[in-house]
């Protein structure tokens, strides 16, 4: 698919759609649909529209790359400060839009739905709807961009997303810091995300031996020193035994983000969900996903992101003894109360999605009255798995 | 429509005193801060909780009547103004802050808590409610959600929609919804980022998770004359070019300062032009950009410059900007403001037009915005005595909202589009995104009972009516920006 007019005449003659962008989400863009599904790849409908730097806004064709984007913006000392992730692996905007994701910049200036102004997308007619607009400040209709984001190609198919973007701090720093304890670890998440320091990212994983803890500052470079250094206290006050820190600068701190982006942690051939929770459900979902092995796992952020790396094959290791009743990870979120999306990875069987059984969403259902009617009026027909 | 079977239902459910049908009870709900539009409801009731918030609507679906939810009535786009033969859900007594959690940096709040009370609750830990909208000593978190209120310092938080984590909520058939949840991200479409800003149309707020962040370490704010208006664009052109980030910029005409001194004796310089640029954060960070601020500014050439290095200070500079909307009440018997935005390199053009479209009226307007975000807030005086001045304001209004469009910006950047603005909003869009919306509106409310008649051009005109300022405007509780 490379023009919108292709897309338009597509969902005008398919049955069911389903939507690929640059593939970096297989469970995502591979999601079983039913029989006669037709699968729109708009990985050829690229390009920057309109990009003003003076606005802080720019215009891009949903199969636009993230890092096509990110170089774009970087040649005028600018970001998008939420983090897209899997960059690397060819992730497209519209596809990050769809699927809802943000990485650890997230935690200074909000998230993906925080610098999505504009959208056109086609509806389940094939009529192609705009939705927002052009500028960074605009209260005018329904709140399109919004409602597209995380929809997972469920209410219409992306073709033009209008960001906001930030000018990007001349320096940052990170400290690092060691904990022993989770209950250790988390007195000094709480100690640094309730300061006055202005904190660009927050992120935690289990290391060899206890836990390891990122914190991100920017701005101007002269004032960076210092405040690292008040931010090195902060975290020291609450640190337990351990209490290893180091301060990251430059190159490699920058290399320890862009590890975050691509989710380097994640072992070859595993399965990658992502899972929002907020700081004070973490020790319940440690109590459950620490014993399993082999699921590794960070926290960004500050403890309101879980990414789980898992077993394609889905099923966990641990069974509680019972062959035929695999704890899928499914089950275990709902055994939380928390929801999540497989990103990467086959996928544990899952009753998340309709018909196939093996799909995306897991845990606590999503649909609720609200998004069945926004659905409707969007796509009678169901052509993308109504909500 | 039968209202008296519903009207009998609702008085089995409420007494006399929260059952309001007598003229004289019902005149006070007539109108919001858009003053020129009013109209009687058929009824008022104050619900005291969220169950007699659901009841009051599924009465509402049973008997087809439209129905208005209201918090404090400060819609300065005729957000809240009732429908004839309406019910009007007063939710002012839905005022609780059910639980914050300093913790989690949450509070969850019932939809008629005032916007400042959440940020007084948050202080003592040392959270506070980012969107300031100039009337949030007064001002409902039911109204901000329902409307995606701004303030000064959008440009580096964002707005209302940002802020607002999760909510439970009745439709407009009375069937309640859970959207979202506790954390900063989600799973699924942004249902509470579709439902901010919907301007009632898709039921009612009951209960609403706000996002709190740590109180600002410190401010720093500087005031700048210029000898022009372009000369201050220019001025905020090299700031956001530099790559700082300021809390809030804002602009003042000459006619804004005019009226900030008749109102407020803010002392400010008597120029052409006044920019204000604000920045906060942690003491170390600020102190380094402050530095950087400053040089750029006097490489603008200013007029005068002046500093505010104490909350003292810098509450002199705000008091004068955020009265000047009232203060301008002192200069003519009424005004209509509009709050069209357009883009930030446009302003320029922007402000030259509307001078222009001043002078060709014959009416005078001052200007007060957002420069940092572009969003105009032009103040259209006018003297309703007149015979057909008010019409001609509107016109000039109107004018101005398509200009705004013309230039690639929008009608609304925060007061939304209402009963006001709603022959414009297919200006912005085209007949495609119209019936889009429209497809929406009624597969969530087939009855098109919430709000009915704002937003969506639909149903017959209200006629404008000249009654001057509200109330609370001229007792300088509320300010019209």
């Amino acid at each position: 698919m490379n023009t919108v007019s292709e897309i338009q005449d597509a969902v005008k003659g398919a049955k069911r759609i389903r939507v690929r962008g640059g593939g970096s989400k297989p469970a995502l863009s591979q999601r079983w649909c039913g029989d006669g599904t037709h699968l729109l790849d708009l990985a050829g409908l690229q390009g920057i529209v309109d990009y003003q730097p003076e606005e802080y806004t720019f215009t891009a064709r949903a199969g636009t790359t993230v890092a096509e984007v990110a170089a774009m913006l970087d040649g005028k000392g600018q970001y998008l400060p939420f983090d897209p992730p899997l960059a690397d692996r060819g992730a497209t905007l519209g596809g990050t839009v769809a699927a809802g994701l943000s990485g650890s910049g997230r935690y200074r200036y909000g998230g993906v739905r925080d610098f999505l102004i504009g959208i056109r997308f086609v509806d389940g007619r094939g009529q192609e709807i705009r939705g927002g607009g052009t500028v960074v400040k605009n209260a005018a209709g329904f709140d399109f961009p919004k409602l597209f984001v995380g929809s997972l190609g469920r209410l219409g198919v992306l073709t033009e997303l209008t960001f906001k973007v930030f000018p990007r701090p001349p320096a940052f720093a990170t400290v690092e810091a060691e904990f022993e304890a989770l209950s250790d670890l988390l007195a000094g998440l709480n100690a640094v995300t309730g300061s006055a320091i202005d904190l660009h990212a927050v992120d935690f994983a289990p290391a060899e031996a206890g836990w390891r803890l990122w914190v991100r500052i920017g701005g101007l470079a002269p004032a960076l020193e210092e405040r690292a250094g008040a931010l090195q206290e902060i975290i020291s006050r609450g640190v337990g035994r351990t209490g290893l820190l180091r301060l990251y600068r430059d190159q490699e701190e920058e290399r320890l983000w862009q590890e975050a982006r691509t989710m380097a942690w994640l072992a070859e051939g595993m399965g990658l969900a992502r899972v929002p929770l907020t700081p004070g459900r973490i020790p319940a979902a440690e109590d459950m996903f620490g014993r399993a092995q082999p699921a590794s796992r960070r926290y960004s952020v500050g403890g309101n992101l879980l990414w789980l790396g898992w077993p394609e094959s889905g099923d966990l290791g641990e069974t509680d003894g019972k062959q035929d009743d695999p704890r899928t990870l499914h089950r275990l979120l709902m055994e939380l109360g928390l929801r999540g999306v497989q990103l990467i990875g086959r996928g544990p069987r899952s009753e998340g999605l309709s018909e196939g059984g093996e799909g995306p969403l897991l845990g606590e259902p999503v649909q609720n009255a609200f998004l069945r009617r926004i659905s409707a009026a969007l796509d009678p027909e169901g052509k993308f798995g109504a909500w | 429509m039968s209202v008296h079977p519903l009207m009998q239902a609702l008085a089995r459910k409420y007494g006399a005193d929260r059952l309001l049908t007598r003229p004289a009870q019902l005149m006070a709900y007539e109108s919001d801060a858009l003053t020129a539009f009013q109209q009687r409801p058929a009824a008022v009731v104050i619900p005291q909780d969220r169950e007699e918030v659901i009841e009051t609507i599924r009465l509402c679906h049973e008997h087809e009547t439209p129905f208005v939810a209201r918090g404090s009535g400060t819609s300065l786009s005729g957000g809240s103004l009732p429908i004839a033969d309406g019910i009007v859900i007063a939710l002012n007594r839905l005022d609780r802050i059910l639980r914050l959690d300093a913790a989690e940096r949450i509070a969850v709040v019932e939809p008629g808590v005032i916007n400042l009370k959440v940020s007084e609750a948050a202080k003592p830990h040392g959270l506070y409610y980012a969107p300031d909208p100039s009337s949030q000593s007064i001002c409902t978190i039911g109204g901000n959600v329902a409307f995606n209120s701004g303030g000064a310092h959008c440009l580096k938080y964002g707005m209302t929609s940002n802020h607002v984590l999760g909510m439970t909520v009745a439709l407009p058939d009375g069937e309640v919804a859970t959207l979202g949840g506790e954390s900063l991200e989600g799973v699924g479409p942004d249902l509470p980022g579709f439902f901010v800003g919907s301007e009632g149309l898709f039921g009612v707020a009951l209960e609403i998770t706000l996002r709190l962040l740590p109180i600002p370490e410190t401010y720093r704010t500087v005031l700048a004359a210029y000898d022009s208006l372009h000369a201050a664009g220019d001025a905020v052109t090299a700031v956001v070019a530099s790559g700082l980030l300021p809390g809030a910029i804002e602009i003042m005409d000459a006619l804004a300062i005019k009226a900030a001194e008749v109102g407020a004796k803010a002392g400010y310089p008597k120029a052409p032009a006044l920019l204000i640029v604000e920045l906060e954060g942690e003491a170390g960070a600020v102190e380094a950009e402050f530095a950087q601020l400053m040089q750029l500014i006097e490489e603008t050439a200013p007029l005068e410059v002046r500093m505010a290095q104490t909350a003292d200070e810098r509450a002199r500079i705000w008091k004068g900007r955020k009265a000047a909307f009232s203060a301008v009440g002192r200069l003519a018997p009424d005004y209509i403001v509009q709050d069209g935005v357009v883009p930030r390199s446009r302003l320029g053009d922007a402000l030259a037009e509307i001078d222009r479209l001043s002078a060709s009226y014959g009416i005078e307007v001052a200007n007060v915005f957002h420069a940092g975000d572009g969003n105009l807030h032009p103040l259209i005086l006018f003297d309703g005595r007149e015979e057909g001045a008010l019409e001609r304001a509107e016109e000039l209004a109107g004018e101005i909202l398509e200009l705004c469009v013309d230039l690639g910006g929008s009608i609304t950047g925060e007061h939304g589009v209402g009963m006001e603005k709603r022959a414009y909003l297919p200006k912005m869009y085209g007949p495609v995104e119209m019936q889009a919306m429209e497809d929406v509106r009624h597969s969530v409310d087939s009855l098109s009972l919430a709000n009915r008649g704002k937003m969506l051009p639909a149903g017959e005109a209200e006629s404008l009516t000249h009654v001057g300022p509200h109330p609370l405007e001229k007792a300088g509780v509320i300010f019209r920006e």
